[in-house]
């Protein structure tokens, strides 16, 4: 097992499947020349050339569609946003097109394309940049959307969207690029190189209460278990991984092994993806819930400048601890 | 030659070229283009009247008055080319070869249509004939053409995409994307502005601070061109020179053909914002008549014009029955996600 950054994770896996398949290219705003706004596609322009590795001036609309069309031809297009933010100039090419051409031409052309950059909060930058988006995607059939938390996620199941026949959503957490974590040693072509999109991962075992988070919010939750498992409380941690298709067994038995649920995401509260969550395990898991299924989202507000107020804004630890308080009727 | 042969103007006009003045041609070159014509009009007359018993439904976008363009601007392709429409694109996909019966069985919303049912009169999709599709989002279909010339330079296959939209387009988002983009990574994509002369109800001189569209290729160093579209010769061979510009050197060209679509921008548009007079002005110088006219003069046979006509109409007439009498859709599940 070799311990990597999940910046280099992604990076690995770009790499491999660009050797593996001739038509895998990579298109966005600084990938090549600068290596990349986050560095995630560092060398990739050395190893593969300005062919396959293209700078695009800032123009998400025009090459978010280009990799579209690029796709619908047989082509295999990573489309990186600088941010998640800034795709929402290219919303219309990702919902009226990626996700609609499948069905909208009855099944003859379908669309391989992944759109990947980093999403949510960051440090202080402010209210556009700093936004989580993945409830926007998560809303539209015919998208794949994938949040990985760890390094070894981020790499086996950016193989796996690179190779899906569907557009792939792949939003990476900003935070999370420097994070480290085991990746196995696997030779590109063996098959458990790939982690399968829709399959959720039990990040921690407990037997009192799951925590249902996704990308950074799946660090907080492993912090907030430490600190509820010195006060004698064992936290199950479950990550979806892929919000849609989502993975409502996998979460489903962890919930009915506990009887007690809290998810923890990022994004706003009104219609983000834990609603969506909340739903599909109070309809599985009724007989079973002990307490209400609670929820932590950042606050109903566009994220603020000063740091005290963003951390403020946004789930912590003493949060996630406090709502698992509330479900287990401690406080 | 870097740039086309514009036609430069701010007028509140639109200037025409001499109507009596017509490109060279033979009856075995010009008589396909008519047959071709004929039955895109006879096609969208039968849509029409299908429209009005209640047999189709939503949205049907005629394109009556503007065969010339897309049949001509298709003459100039290879099977292996792209092409990319708008919601209008009924004649669009007739031309690059869609069948008359899949085309009005997707009208209808039949099982039998060419996209099973799920796309309607805006979104035609044949595979088979490299049609890409017609796209319902105003100017969000330039970058997907864009994309497709992209792929063929990607892979040197020497195809090209031709892309078609109206002048109504060129405000929004997506076409100035995707022609920065396609002139600064020449891409082998022709964008054709079927400049009809009016963005639904609003006319050109209400909507474009400079009318014409093509001058907004000068600012890229992309070639352009712009001419009318009556004569589907003059189209067929003013494409070409785009295309075997995109071919050969993968610079693409913006086009614009000024034409007049004779119905209302869909089937519930009464078209009152334009006059009687201006529309029969128009209506003289039909380029499905005109064509027509051409033909006889140099010397196609009457015998065998009346023979074409005939078999057009038994064309339709079969496409409509073949859409009436097709199972209707059942399957809106299948095409999702692809497993």
């Amino acid at each position: 097992m070799a311990v990597i950054s999940y910046r280099e994770a992604l990076n690995q896996a770009m790499r491999e499947e660009m050797e593996r398949d001739e038509n895998v290219f990579i298109m966005g705003e600084e990938v090549g020349h600068y290596n990349g706004a986050y560095k995630v596609t560092q060398g990739l322009l050395q190893r593969f050339s300005e062919r396959r590795v293209i700078d695009a001036p800032i123009a998400e609309m025009g090459f978010a569609g280009i990799g579209i069309g690029a796709a619908m031809v047989g082509l295999r297009p990573i489309i990186e946003f600088m941010t998640f933010n800034f795709s929402l100039v290219a919303i219309d090419q990702i919902v009226n097109n990626a996700a609609k051409i499948y069905q909208m031409s009855g099944g003859q052309y379908h669309i391989p394309i992944v759109f990947r950059g980093p999403g949510g909060p960051a440090v202080q930058v402010g209210s556009q940049h700093s936004q989580s988006l993945e409830s926007y995607y998560a809303h539209v059939p015919g998208l794949k959307v994938v949040m990985p938390s760890t390094a070894a996620d981020a790499k086996g199941l950016l193989k796996s969207a690179i190779r899906d026949d569907n557009p792939v959503v792949f939003i990476e957490g900003e935070t999370l690029y420097n994070t480290t974590w085991e990746v196995p040693d696997v030779a590109p072509g063996s098959p458990s190189e790939l982690i399968p999109i829709g399959k959720a991962d039990v990040k921690r075992t407990g037997k009192d209460i799951t925590l249902i988070a996704w990308s950074k919010m799946v660090w907080t939750c492993l912090d907030a278990s430490k600190v509820l498992a010195e006060q004698g409380i064992e936290c199950e941690v479950v990550d979806p991984r892929t919000l849609r298709p989502l993975d409502v067994e996998t979460l489903a038995t962890s919930v009915k092994k506990t009887g007690r649920c809290v998810i923890v995401e990022v994004g706003w509260p009104v219609a983000g993806f834990g609603a969506e969550v909340a739903y599909q395990m109070q309809k599985h898991c009724m007989d079973v819930l002990d307490a209400p299924i609670e929820r932590v989202t950042s606050d109903d507000v566009p994220m603020p400048y000063a740091k005290n107020l963003e951390l403020e804004v946004q789930p912590q630890v003493a949060d996630v601890v406090a709502a698992v308080k509330r479900a287990l009727y401690m406080e | 030659m870097k740039y086309g042969r514009a036609v430069a103007t701010a007028s509140k006009r639109v200037e025409h070229d001499d109507h009596h003045e017509y490109v060279d041609t033979t009856p075995e070159e010009l008589a396909p283009l008519y047959r071709q014509m004929l039955a895109i009009r006879r096609m969208e007359e039968a849509s029409a009247k299908a429209y009005s018993q209640g047999k189709i439904g939503g949205f049907l976008h005629l394109i009556i008055g503007q065969e010339a363009v897309c049949v001509g601007a298709t003459a100039a392709l290879k099977p292996e080319d792209y092409v990319v429409a708008t919601y209008r694109e009924h004649g669009h996909a007739y031309a690059k070869g869609v069948g008359a019966r899949p085309i009005m069985a997707e009208l209808y919303g039949k099982k039998t249509g060419c996209v099973k049912g799920l796309g309607g009169s805006m979104h035609i999709f044949d595979k088979a004939t490299n049609f890409l599709g017609g796209y319902g989002i105003v100017g969000g279909h330039v970058p997907i053409a864009a994309g497709a010339a992209f792929a063929s330079k990607y892979r040197g296959d020497k195809r090209v995409a031709l892309c078609f939209f109206g002048e109504g387009a060129s405000t929004i988002g997506g076409f100035a994307e995707g022609l920065a983009l396609a002139a600064l990574w020449k891409i082998p994509v022709v964008l054709i502005c079927e400049n009809n002369q009016y963005s639904m109800g609003t006319p050109v001189y209400r909507s474009l601070a400079v009318e014409d569209v093509s001058l907004r290729a000068i600012g890229h160093g992309m070639a352009r061109d712009r001419f009318d579209g009556d004569d589907v010769v003059k189209v067929k061979r003013r494409i070409a020179e785009a295309v075997d510009r995109a071919r050969t050197t993968n610079e693409p060209t913006l086009v614009e053909v000024v034409t007049y679509r004779f119905r209302g921008h869909s089937m519930s548009d009464p078209g009152l914002y334009r006059t009687k007079e201006e529309v029969e002005e128009w209506k003289q110088r039909d380029p499905l008549g005109r064509c027509r006219q051409r033909l006889l003069d140099i010397g196609f046979p009457q015998a065998d014009l009346d023979a074409m006509e005939a078999d057009v109409k038994a064309e339709i007439e079969d496409a409509v029955k073949f859409a009436e009498d097709s199972p209707p859709a059942d399957d809106y599940k299948s095409y999702v996600i692809k497993e």
